[in-house]
């Protein structure tokens, strides 16, 4: 372990160096920490006043919050500028290579570059932010709390990870600046929406809710350190052309992963298929804990917590019997509103978000959705017990009909985006990030073309032609 | 020491960039890897490195089984690669001390080897430098110092003179013959034709991938020229008139003053040869070898690996 840090630490020690000796990045940073504070602090004190003046308390109250956030990110923006020229920098320059030739771990290599990448621009973010506290602190408004300023700075170093992580998954694709610096824009702008969400979270004003903000970064951070750390290897680094995109050759890739060695669709369906599900053995256990966990607890919490919000007297449960029993007369008539065919569409956009989400947060934000639908469907039961219905005959009448096929699609669906997400964050030898990408993407779309949307296009008929009745049936006096 | 056996790699699962490379080289010996741009030789010295796996085959270097032990691998290896790969804003004793650290050497150690290894180039007065400062003869013994900062016992040198005055070359070349005299096991990737002749025990040719020729110098020549020439020079014209060759002796061209003879094996023939001439009262002057560059070894080779026809 010492050893292990002490090599970390040598890499690191070179690149501060390194840093230190190149004024282009010294420079602009200096100015940036000395410069801003003085500017956000003339900003805040016309902002009071014009607050002031026309009233505006609530914005008042949580101005220098944002500010310090906002102050505090943008020296970060160099964390981008020195994780890229440590990197892909290295490797443009061809320093990289005694380094790859020595006996250091890939790890040592990687951690002490993060590390880095880090610690340089959060001093400077930092001390911006100590800047302008000692500059706010003579102005008459109110200072921000301790645990305020503790979660933005919390919030300030889980960016920093974020930038520096992603960053790395995008210098190991690149092997120019040019090339990482276009790459770069899939971090800037996602920061910049998690930004502008951060932002509304404070004026919300609610600190606690910043803890969830500080745990999703803090989880997608670690998602994409130990992506970065599996796809920095020596292999990966020096021996493909990866600035080229060569479509002819991801095309077969992708055919010959997703056809497999059948012959046939009966063969395809019945060999390569299997060999998908005993794939999706694991993920499809994690999905259906998941749902079972999430269901229980939702509906739990529905019926224990429902009515200390809602008075549920009996003649609430009457009104809300009697809005019931007339929804179930217009059910007749629901396929004409929402036919098969637009349920069939709708659930199957669903499932690609929730992998294009999926795939951006290393399956996190798909099982999110996903974990919210479960959640759905057992407060609904929860709320069906709390009128007075019996949630066991809901969930047969009203939900498993067509549940039986939509349920199993999504959790396939959702199983295959988690797969797709956990291979990516795991060292796949002899694979670069593309291939795995690209070969999750194969398997991911065997489930979703020969399983989801065959068992969505049954779902959406179910739906519409067999649950009302079903539903009718198991509730006639309604 | 350093052995491959049906070495080979392949990038995207369609192109062979080596394919089924076999070497042997022993301690004290220096094997050159001659080839053109794209041929195969930094693959190959990458796999030797361990810092690529082998797609085919196998490689031990050191005693070590590049697949299994790349950490002692790269321990127990001192490379030069092909682009200097120094940090620019590093000085000269900066840089050296870094590496020493990275292979594990005590402070002491790597005093000593810095000193030494600056002194030895020629860079001690420029060891507090940056090397971004440095002339390209200069950042080429830097980096060539950072290879054997350990005291490696293989070497894989990658263009060791490229860029270098004929003074630094020759420096470097003297200094790759004592590693060689201290029992290292060396192999230099080269495009200078000269070099690699002046320093190699071992010469390999390769061409997409595929070693073409493997062997000692004269081994080479004789595969790809055929057999040595001799050329006897006479004081004045004479003509020699018919004579009767011994056998392993062809006459290849006549001129008044001289004859070219291909002999296949001179420690026998070339006696009886001269023997001839001077019992015919031939103004000998001289009988001596007719001097054949590895050049035109390598030329010829890669003009029929190439399908084309080669003009000496």
């Amino acid at each position: 372990m010492r050893r292990d840090l002490e090599a970390i630490w040598m890499v690191a020690r070179r690149e501060f160096l390194d840093q230190f000796r190149d004024w282009r990045i010294v420079v602009p940073m200096l100015l940036l920490v000395t410069l801003f504070p003085f500017i956000a602090d003339d900003t805040t004190r016309q902002a009071v006043n014009f607050m002031n003046r026309f009233g505006g308390s609530l914005i008042l109250d949580h101005l220098v919050p944002f500010v310090v956030l906002v102050i505090g990110f943008f020296p970060l923006s160099f964390t981008l500028v020195v994780a890229l020229e440590s990197f892909v920098g290295e490797k443009e320059r061809g320093t990289i290579e005694p380094l790859l030739s020595s006996p250091l771990e890939d790890s040592h290599m990687y951690l002490g570059k993060l590390l880095v990448g880090i610690i340089t621009p959060l001093v400077f973010s930092y001390g911006s932010i100590a800047i302008y506290l000692v500059l706010i602190s003579r102005r008459p408004i109110e200072f921000p709390s301790v645990y305020m300023l503790a979660l933005i700075l919390l919030l300030t170093f889980a960016h920093a990870v974020l930038m520096v992580s992603s960053a790395i998954v995008i210098s190991v694709q690149a092997t120019t600046i040019r090339a990482a610096n276009l790459l770069a824009s899939f971090v800037v702008v996602p920061v910049a929406f998690l930004l502008q969400g951060e932002t509304m979270l404070i004026f919300w004003g609610n600190e606690d809710v910043l803890w969830y903000a500080i745990a999703a970064v803090t989880l997608l951070s670690g998602l994409l350190v130990r992506l970065g750390l599996s796809h920095f290897r020596r292999e990966y680094l020096l021996g493909r052309e990866i600035d080229t995109l060569n479509f002819k050759l991801m095309w077969r890739k992708f055919k010959n992963r997703f056809v497999g060695e059948a012959h046939s669709l009966l063969e395809w369906y019945t060999k390569e298929i299997l060999i998908t599900f005993r794939q999706l053995k694991r993920p499809l256990m994690i999905v259906t804990g998941l749902a079972l966990i999430t269901g229980i607890v939702s509906y739990m919490w529905v019926v224990s917590n429902l009515p200390v919000y809602v008075n549920l007297t009996p003649e609430i449960k009457d009104e809300i019997r009697a809005q019931l029993s007339e929804n179930i007369t217009r059910l007749n008539t629901l396929g004409e509103v929402l036919p098969a065919h637009l349920i069939f569409f709708i659930n199957a956009r669903v499932t690609v978000v929730s992998l294009l989400l999926g795939l951006v947060s290393f399956g996190t934000l798909g099982v999110t959705i996903f974990i919210g639908n479960m959640g759905l469907i057992g407060g609904v039961l929860g709320a069906a017990e709390l009128v007075g219905y019996s949630p066991l005959l809901t969930f047969a009448a009203g939900i498993l009909p067509h549940g039986i096929f939509e349920l199993t699609a999504v959790f396939l669906a959702t199983a295959a985006m988690l797969r797709v997400g956990a291979q990516l964050v795991t060292p796949q030898p002899e694979k670069s990030l593309g291939e795995t990408l690209l070969l999750s993407l194969a398997d991911w779309t065997r489930v979703f073309l020969g399983l989801v949307l065959p068992l969505l296009a049954v779902a959406s008929l179910v739906e519409i032609y067999v649950t009302p009745a079903l539903i009718k049936l198991a509730f006639p006096y309604l | 020491m350093i052995e491959t056996n049906d070495l080979s790699k392949q990038f995207n699962n369609d192109f062979w960039a080596v394919d089924g490379v076999t070497l042997d080289v022993q301690p004290g010996q220096i094997l050159a890897l001659l080839g053109q741009n794209g041929a195969g030789k930094t693959t190959t010295v990458r796999m030797l490195t361990a810092l690529l796996s082998p797609t085919r085959g196998w490689a031990r270097v050191a005693g070590y089984d590049v697949t299994r032990s790349p950490q002692e691998i790269r321990s127990a290896v001192g490379v030069l690669t092909e682009q200097h790969g120094l940090y620019m804003r590093m000085t000269g004793i900066e840089y050296l001390d870094f590496f020493g650290k990275v292979y594990g050497l005590s402070p002491g150690t790597r005093k000593m080897r810095s000193e030494y290894l600056l002194e030895y180039f020629g860079l001690a007065e420029a060891a507090k430098r940056r090397s971004g400062e440095y002339s390209k003869g200069m950042k080429q013994k830097l980096a060539l110092a950072r290879a054997l900062i350990h005291d490696p016992s293989v070497l894989l040198l990658d263009e060791p003179t490229s860029a270098m005055d004929p003074e630094s070359s020759r420096l470097v070349r003297d200094e790759i013959d004592r590693l060689r005299s201290s029992q290292r096991t060396i192999i230099i990737c080269t495009h200078n034709l000269a070099e690699a002749e002046a320093l190699a025990d071992h010469i390999a040719i390769i061409y997409r991938g595929r070693i073409l020729l493997n062997g000692t110098l004269d081994e080479l020549k004789r595969a790809v020229l055929g057999p040595v020439e001799f050329e006897a020079k006479f004081a004045e014209a004479f003509d020699v008139g018919e004579m009767d060759l011994p056998e392993g002796a062809t006459l290849l061209s006549r001129s008044a003053t001289s004859l070219r003879f291909q002999i296949e094996a001179p420690q026998v023939v070339n006696p009886i040869l001269v023997h001839a001439l001077t019992s015919r009262s031939a103004p000998l002057v001289s009988f001596q070898e007719v001097p054949r560059k590895l050049e035109q070894v390598y030329l010829k080779t890669m003009a029929a690996a190439q399908g084309v026809s080669y003009a000496a």
